[in-house]
């Protein structure tokens, strides 16, 4: 259901919600795509007109300013006109009040609904219940998925490593908790990376958690064995507080990556974090600002591959509006 | 007064072994008969049961009917009409109603809304806490006074095991039968869905198994401790169903119920972000569901209840996590257990008497039989009758139900409680 | 059936031509990718231009992006340092409703004002459908519907007449 969804008839993209049950080829198109605006970035004119005319509005009923300025920084360079909102969740919590604040916006003509959301299922439920003309960004969703973050570390990993096929990935800390692992893992696995492991804690590991197509390790010294990329999760503070973890310090000794940790893996293996980083807690800052590191790299793919999935999904609507057929 | 004879039905009755064809003969609300026409019997209402069952009128161990307090999802006009329409004449209502049925005077509100819906049969549980909120006792014998069949937890945790155990050793001085819910408050962790595969992948709080059998097995002790007389309800996963089968053999004075769509459902069946398949406690997997039935079919899980939750649409809508659990399900409840006997889980009589009977004895109730002198409390229905879940066939102000839109096998055709009509297909 | 060699030299000479008339000074040409960077780059070469060749992709600037979308890969545009007061010379393979060269032209002003335009196309086919036209052209055509240019190249580039069924 989410898969169908999240495309129209001819099988494009309408919404993006989650990456389950999208295929290689739409996260392939998306990549190759996002290479295209990528290229723009060197050019005097960081702008073209493809969403003019394009409203688009960023609900972000949880705060996050990083994701917010690149999403209206992608939407900007698409020439769209973006007006972002950030809304108390108080005010919202019930489904009645949150739709009433989509029936405002739809009233106002928008043409994208970009969601961020601290409850999982939310841009799912939006997009279920806003005019068909509309599409639907997550921009993450509780503890369920961050899939514009996924594909942004994938093209950061293609860009480097090229083929995922012979890649083995780590994702190391809070998968529990994390929407941006959840996606990682499927957009991993849709690309048909080798091997993707987990390493933490069994506090910080969600029920079968291979169930979702992972190998398992406690231990980050032997977990990072022949590993090509590792991809480092930040640790919320208040992890400690509900008896997740004892103190940061025995988690830093644990699975805090550090310059010796990193010999482990590869050698040209490549570190990512989603950000904001902990500097000491989850990874050393020589690691972080290391020569393995691409975490600013990938700040600058956030706004090409957000530009690509604005523009892939915008052109269903666009067309659908055209023809009806929607 | 009026004298009913119900004919050519195929009759079930378990209580008393029966299971013909032939006649029931009811006079002044009370069954007469069965089989044998009693002298002088004159009947001024014929019902034909040709090709058709006819059974003791089933006997919800758990329901709600939203009155006082939430008339916006259901009222007691709108379910006890869904009640009849799916042949239960009789009801256990959940406490958790707004105000809680905690005083004697809510009690017996509960029985005045009972009585002007004109459906007699309602019996309140009460609140085995203050507000249900675990920290003072209810007054249970004016709450049994006023009324109430039992005492009972609806679906709030008591997080502190002594004041359940005094609870327990009150509710057995007066000799009620404690209906608890196992559900442990810290690892149910405030959860949404299973903790499994799917609570995984969609990210949502999940609810361990444990946070039913620790508060299954803590109650399991005390019940030994205080002499409580337990009934376990809602029953959701296989190791609770093995811990209930152990209590039971080593001779504790318990019994348990499932609710229905807990028989036929799993995590698996989840439609993502689905929020009519969100129910507590909630759906599991498939092992589970295999134990369930198992237990069911072999008796460690003595009864099968609806657990009707009828919502209006704000409840269900929005994101998963926040809307509110539970399903309407009153009139899906004979169906589905017909499902069991298609499938060759259960047999007929088994289902019947997991309606009926079994709850009746369970409530220390003379009814659940066609036992002459007995309330004439009788469902027929027609175990072909094919029908769609839509609009037109709904009675229920609760529309949620994730079986909605789908086609259900077996169909009530009348109902009568202590003798009266009060429902007739096609009327 | 068009012969490749004349149509190239009678573009040239067009392009001589308006250099002169309209005293382009140190014109910079941009072809319009795929078919206009050919032509650009045999022409570019045949004028023994000073200044190189810039590359103009459109994609983003298409006015038909509801109906057709977005493809991937589209290479980035690589224009000269500075277009503010030049004088351009854009070159496209075949001219036909004037679509892209409306999107051509707005993308070159998105990096500044140019002090002339001058186009020059291979082909100008009939179907113009908005007031633009090119100021040189190697050879007119009116083609019959169903009937379509196709370009090839870069080397040896070739102009083919096909019908549209036979190409799908």
């Amino acid at each position: 259901m989410s898969s169908n969804l999240q495309l129209n008839s001819e099988g494009k993209l309408k919404h993006f919600l989650t990456l389950e049950g999208l295929s290689k080829e739409l996260l392939t198109e998306i990549l190759d795509t996002a290479e295209s605006f990528a290229g723009m970035s060197d050019s005097q004119v960081k702008k073209v007109p493809l969403l003019r005319g394009k409203t688009i509005v960023n609900l972000f009923f949880e705060n996050s300013t990083r994701t917010r300025t690149t999403f209206e920084l992608a939407a900007t360079r698409l020439s769209a006109d973006v007006l972002s909102m950030n809304i108390a969740t108080s005010a919202t919590s019930k489904g009645e009040s949150l739709l009433d604040t989509i029936r405002n916006l739809e009233a106002m003509f928008v043409d994208m609904f970009v969601v961020r959301h601290a409850i999982s299922g939310a841009a799912h439920f939006i997009a279920q219940h806003t005019a068909p003309h509309i599409s639907v960004i997550n921009a993450g969703d509780g503890q369920h998925a961050h899939p514009t973050q996924a594909m942004l570390d994938m093209f950061t990993i293609r860009q480097i490593k090229q083929d995922f096929s012979t890649l083995r990935v780590a994702i190391i800390g809070d998968i529990l908790h994390s929407r941006v692992a959840r996606s990682q893992i499927q957009a991993l696995n849709t690309l048909g990376a080798a091997e993707v492991r987990v390493i933490a804690p069994k506090t910080l590991l969600p029920a079968h958690v291979e169930s979702l197509g992972v190998t398992v390790s406690h231990n980050l010294t032997e977990g990072l064995k022949d590993i090509d990329v590792i991809i480092m999760l930040r640790l919320q503070k208040e992890r400690m507080t509900s008896a997740l973890l004892p103190s940061e310090s025995e988690y830093f000794k644990c699975f805090g990556l550090t310059e010796n940790k990193l010999k482990i893996a590869k050698p040209d293996a490549i570190v990512m974090h989603p950000g904001p980083i902990n500097r000491g807690v989850e990874i050393d800052s020589k690691v972080a600002d290391g020569p393995q590191s691409v975490i600013l790299k990938q700040v600058s793919n956030g706004i090409a591959v957000r530009m690509a999935i604005m523009a892939m999904a915008m052109q269903t609507s666009a067309r659908s509006a055209i023809t009806g057929s929607n | 007064m009026s004298q009913i004879h119900i004919q050519h039905g195929r009759i079930i009755d378990p209580a008393n072994n029966i299971d013909r064809v032939g006649s029931v003969y009811i006079a002044d609300g009370k069954i007469v008969s069965v089989t044998q026409e009693p002298a002088g019997f004159s009947p001024d209402t014929v019902i034909d049961a040709d090709n058709q069952v006819v059974c003791p009128g089933f006997i919800d161990l758990s329901t709600r009917l939203r009155e006082p307090g939430q008339s916006r999802k259901a009222t007691f006009k709108s379910e006890t009409a869904a009640a009849a329409s799916a042949g239960v004449t009789t009801m256990c209502l959940q406490p958790d109603t707004v105000p809680v049925i905690d005083t004697a005077a809510v009690a017996e509100l509960v029985k005045d809304l009972a009585e002007k819906s004109g459906y007699q049969q309602i019996y309140p549980i009460a609140a085995l806490t203050r507000k249900l909120e675990g920290v003072e006792l209810s007054s249970m014998l004016s709450l049994k006074q006023a009324g109430c069949i039992a005492v009972g937890n609806a679906s709030q945790p008591v997080q502190n095991l002594l004041i359940l155990r005094r609870a327990m050793e009150y509710a057995a001085s007066h000799d009620l039968l404690l209906i608890f819910r196992p559900n442990d408050y810290w690892l149910g962790n405030k959860g949404c869905a299973h903790e499994g595969a799917f609570a995984t992948r969609y990210g949502l709080p999940g609810i361990p198994e444990a946070a039913e059998t620790i508060a299954l097995s803590h109650c399991l002790e005390l019940a030994e401790l205080t002499g409580c007389r337990v009934h376990f309800g809602q029953i959701s996963c296989k190791r609770a169903v093995i811990k209930i089968h152990q209590a039971k053999k080593y001779g504790l004075n318990v019994s348990a119920d499932v609710a229905i769509h807990q028989l036929h459902l799993t995590e698996n069946d989840i439609q993502p972000f689905d929020s009519s398949y969100h129910v507590l406690p909630p759906l599991r997997t498939d092992a589970d569901k295999d134990a369930l039935r198992q237990g069911l079919a072999s008796g460690t899980l003595d009864a099968i209840c609806s657990d009707h939750q009828p919502h209006d649409m704000d409840a269900k809508l929005g994101a998963f996590p926040e809307t509110e659990a539970g399903i309407s399900s009153l009139e899906t409840l004979l169906p589905l257990m017909l499902r069991l006997v298609a499938q060759q889980k259960i047999t007929l009589p088994q289902g019947i008497a997991a309606l009926s009977t079994n709850p009746a004895r369970i409530l220390r109730l003379n009814s659940g039989a066609l036992t002459p002198g007995f309330n004439a409390d009788v469902c027929v229905f027609n175990p072909e009758f094919s029908w769609q879940i839509d609009a037109d066939s709904w009675q229920s102000q609760g529309l949620n139900t994730p079986f909605w839109g789908q086609t259900m096998t077996g169909k009530v055709t009348h109902t009568l409680q202590a003798g009266k009509l009060i429902y007739c297909q096609g009327e | 059936m068009l012969e490749i060699k004349t149509v190239l030299d009678r573009l040239e000479a067009e392009i001589r031509k308006v250099i002169l008339e309209r005293q382009l000074s140190n014109p910079v040409m941009i072809g319009i990718r795929t078919g206009g960077v050919w032509v650009a780059e045999q022409m570019h070469q045949r004028l023994q231009l000073a200044e190189p060749l810039g590359l103009l992709d459109i994609s983003f600037y298409r006015d038909d992006f509801s109906q057709v979308g977005v493809h991937p890969n589209v290479k980035p545009s690589a224009l000269p340092a500075q277009i503010e007061g030049r004088d351009v010379i854009l070159v496209d393979d075949v001219f036909y409703t004037g679509r892209t060269i409306r999107a051509a032209l707005n993308e070159i002003f998105d990096y500044g004002r140019p002090n002339q335009v001058v186009l020059a196309v291979l082909i100008e086919r009939d179907g113009r459908q908005i007031p633009l036209c090119p100021d040189c052209v190697g050879e007119r055509i009116s083609l019959s519907p169903g009937q379509r240019i196709k370009l090839t190249g870069p080397e040896p580039l070739g102009i083919h007449v096909q019908s549209i069924d036979a190409a799908a």
